[in-house]
């Protein structure tokens, strides 16, 4: 605080050009990325500056994604809150929740009277972080999705044919045991658990997560991931977990490390891992659509996206959130998301951006990089696989670790460790209905 | 006779006891008081709003049988940690009081690890053992063990309180080296006339004159094992596998500050609050009457 007022008044005293000041409007930028990612991210908003002389826009990392909400949130109460504040897809129900610090992105970019044209944007990927109504609340920054990395040399040297069909979790099965029998220490793995097998494994067969449309239709909404689709495959994971065919690595991705060491033959992970595994990976290579069980009704689906948005906070000058819009607008450009599509591995959010990716021979240059965005959009979203929009899901992801857990050491079975997750996460549901109401 | 000050009045007294009572007030009333006024409310994170639900935040917690669990693992894992931390510690400090040549440099190479942080422990003991990377880890299944703390409660349990007792073990080091040289040479040398062997002139007489040190540390290391480690828990495991390692004052940190439940994250700090303050109670009630000053 002492800080910020120190710097404001040398900066006050030092530049003695308030017209200048003025002139330009400054908007703060909060946000979580580090390394490749915040690199990629300041370069964005210093072309935005330099490209006009009206909005200035400052970025500033403030940790991993739940310290950036915190800082977030405790900046609000302060009265201090930033512009602009990127937070994970797991808090959106807690951003939307606050009605009062937020201000709606389609409310912003109403008032600044900027082009916006919703359907413009990819559905499968705004529709996370959009009301019913179709109104987007929250601005998708970086969304990516679930794929199938696969070590083509570990199959080759298991005896399989590389380019085998792994379309199906039926196939994998097949494949899983013939590693095995080559003696393979780790034929699978995964990272982001809950994310890959619960989440987005219940909108690609077209199944609930959890009443009122996962979420999106109220706050009065209850698990459902209990249901024989998910039990049947999180039993199977169990098998083959007992099986050692599925290592388990850990409740993040740490599992990344095992695939790009050449340890694990198939790993399931974010399209957005690719940066890291194309940097590492001492093998051949590829990516492959998620698998799905055949013989569900209505799978393939399309899978979830993760990552996270930019919400506009509440409590600025018009004049600031017109700067908001400008940068927005900025970012929708398609150039502009085709680079950032291209350079991070994450989903474009506009067709356009796809389109000027595609004409300018990426995807074949790189093949594989476009599996995420075929399978979010070559169906049309479901109630069932627009996202979803919990309560509290940070906590719940980890009850549902630690449920998942016990599946994988044996301890639960799958219908056990479900239900029991089930009953665990609508407690917490509840309270987070009781502190919005 | 004991030897008393008096003050004549009460403005001087009162100005030496203000510095204290100003940083008790700030720093331990203030918001231990915020702690319990918060925990009757469910909030939104924001501060928008507030509901109050008396002690509904208390209902909730008791009747939840996982946070209930997390009390017995507490206890193992505050147990374990103390052992871990305490035991090592004296054995080290009686064979470095023993020492006569370059005693300076083995102390100074023992106490190093105190100036490690938690949490930065807590990476350094992840790496040795990480399941895939990790040295112990990789000797270990050399050795025909399969190291897995990912998935193993017990294995987890075990890493968890190593790498907190870890650090601590100098700072018990440094206490119990300084109560040994503070030990009468005197009544030893008598000891060893009478033809007391080591261990036995160590059980016999320098341990209960170390009581009040030991009971000192008890205390101190109950608290840190409380309070100090969720650095730790965070680092290497994040109350897994399952909730094996799940401890009260992390459930206290990822209730709060992961998931923004301000109201339970509340009302389990006054538990927390409660517990130790009943622990240090029955401390010095029952352990320090066998403590010989």
């Amino acid at each position: 605080m002492q800080k910020i007022a120190l710097g404001a008044l040398l900066a006050a005293i030092t530049s003695l050009a308030p017209l200048a000041a003025m002139a330009q409007t400054e908007i703060q930028f909060w946000h979580a990325f580090t390394g490749r990612l915040g690199e990629l991210l300041d370069e964005q908003v210093a072309s935005f500056n330099a490209d006009q002389g009206d909005y200035k826009v400052t970025a500033t990392h403030k940790g991993n994604y739940s310290e950036a909400l915190n800082a977030g949130i405790a900046a609000f109460r302060a009265g201090e809150q930033p512009h602009i504040l990127q937070v994970f897809e797991v808090g959106t129900a807690t951003m939307m929740a606050a009605k009062g610090a937020v201000k709606p992105v389609y409310e912003v970019m109403e008032q600044s009277g900027l082009p916006f044209d919703p359907n413009a944007y990819l559905a499968a990927v705004t529709g996370y972080y959009t009301t019913p109504e179709g109104q987007m609340l929250s601005f998708p920054y970086n969304s990516s999705t679930q794929v199938l990395y696969v070590n083509r040399d570990a199959l080759t040297g298991a005896g399989i044919d590389p380019d085998t069909d792994l379309s199906t979790w039926q196939k994998v099965d097949e494949v899983l045991d013939q590693l095995k029998t080559a003696g393979h220490a780790c034929s699978y793995t995964t990272s982001w658990q809950s994310w890959v097998h619960l989440e987005s494994f219940s909108a690609y067969h077209n199944v609930p997560f959890a009443t009122q449309e996962n979420g999106f239709g109220g706050l009065d909404t209850e698990l459902v991931f209990n249901g024989p689709v998910q039990v049947q495959h999180i039993d199977k994971m169990g098998e083959w977990a007992r099986d050692g065919k599925f290592i388990y690595a850990g409740r993040r991705n740490e599992a990344g490390a095992n695939f790009r060491s050449g340890n694990c033959a198939l790993f399931t992970e974010s399209s957005a891992g690719y940066a890291g595994v194309k940097a590492e990976a001492q093998f051949a290579f590829d990516i492959r659509p998620l698998p799905y069980w055949e013989g569900v009704e209505g799978a393939p689906q399309n899978t979830i996206i993760g990552g996270a948005s930019l919400w506009v906070m509440a409590g600025h000058e018009a004049e600031e959130y017109k700067a908001v819009a400008a940068f927005l607008n900025f970012l929708s450009s398609p150039e502009i998301q085709a680079k950032w599509h291209q350079d991070t591995g994450y989903l474009p959010i506009t067709s356009a951006a796809g389109e000027v990716t595609r004409a300018a021979g990426f995807y074949d240059a790189n093949p594989g990089t476009d599996v995420a965005v075929i399978q979010m959009t070559t169906k049309e979203p479901t109630e069932n696989s627009k996202g979803l929009r919990l309560g509290s899901f940070d906590q719940i992801r980890a009850i549902i670790d630690e449920e998942l857990e016990a599946v994988w050491s044996g301890d639960k079975d799958a219908q056990a460790a479900l239900d029991s997750a089930v009953e665990r996460g609508n407690q917490l549901l509840r309270r987070f209905e009781q502190a919005s109401n | 006779m004991e030897k008393r000050v008096t003050f004549k009045g009460w403005l001087l007294p009162l100005c030496l006891i203000a510095p204290q009572v100003f940083i008790s007030a700030v720093f331990f009333f203030y918001p231990a008081g915020q702690a319990i006024w918060q925990s009757l409310f469910i909030p939104d994170p924001f501060g928008l709003s507030s509901r109050f639900v008396g002690l509904g935040n208390f209902e909730y917690l008791l009747g939840d049988s996982y946070y209930r669990a997390s009390f017995i693992t507490t206890a193992i894992f505050s147990t374990l940690v103390t052992l871990a931390a305490m035991i090592p510690a004296l054995f080290l400090a009686v064979m470095a009081d023993r020492l006569v040549k370059s005693a300076g440099a083995y102390r100074t190479l023992l106490i190093w690890p105190y100036a490690v942080a938690p949490a930065v422990a807590g990476v350094l003991w992840l790496f040795m053992f990480n399941t895939r990377v990790g040295v112990v880890a990789w000797y270990l299944g050399q050795l025909g063990y399969d190291w897995n703390h990912v998935l193993n409660q017990n294995e987890a349990m075990g890493l968890v309180v190593v790498a907190s007792a870890w650090g601590r073990i100098s700072y018990n080091f440094l206490f119990f080296l300084a109560a040994l040289q503070a030990v009468p040479r005197s009544i030893i040398e008598a000891a060893a006339i009478d033809g007391a062997r080591f261990w036995r002139r160590f059980f016999t007489i320098v341990l209960p004159l170390l009581s009040p040190t030991t009971f000192f540390l008890l205390v101190v290391n109950i608290v840190y094992a409380f309070f100090e480690t969720f650095g730790v828990i965070h680092t290497i495991t994040s109350g897994g596998p399952q909730q094996a390692t799940t401890i009260l004052v992390y459930k206290v940190f990822s209730d709060g500050f992961v998931g923004q439940d301000l109201g339970s994250s509340a009302a389990q700090s006054v538990i927390l609050l409660l517990v130790v303050g009943l622990l240090t109670v029955l401390q010095f009630k029952y352990i320090e009457k066998r403590v010989h000053y």
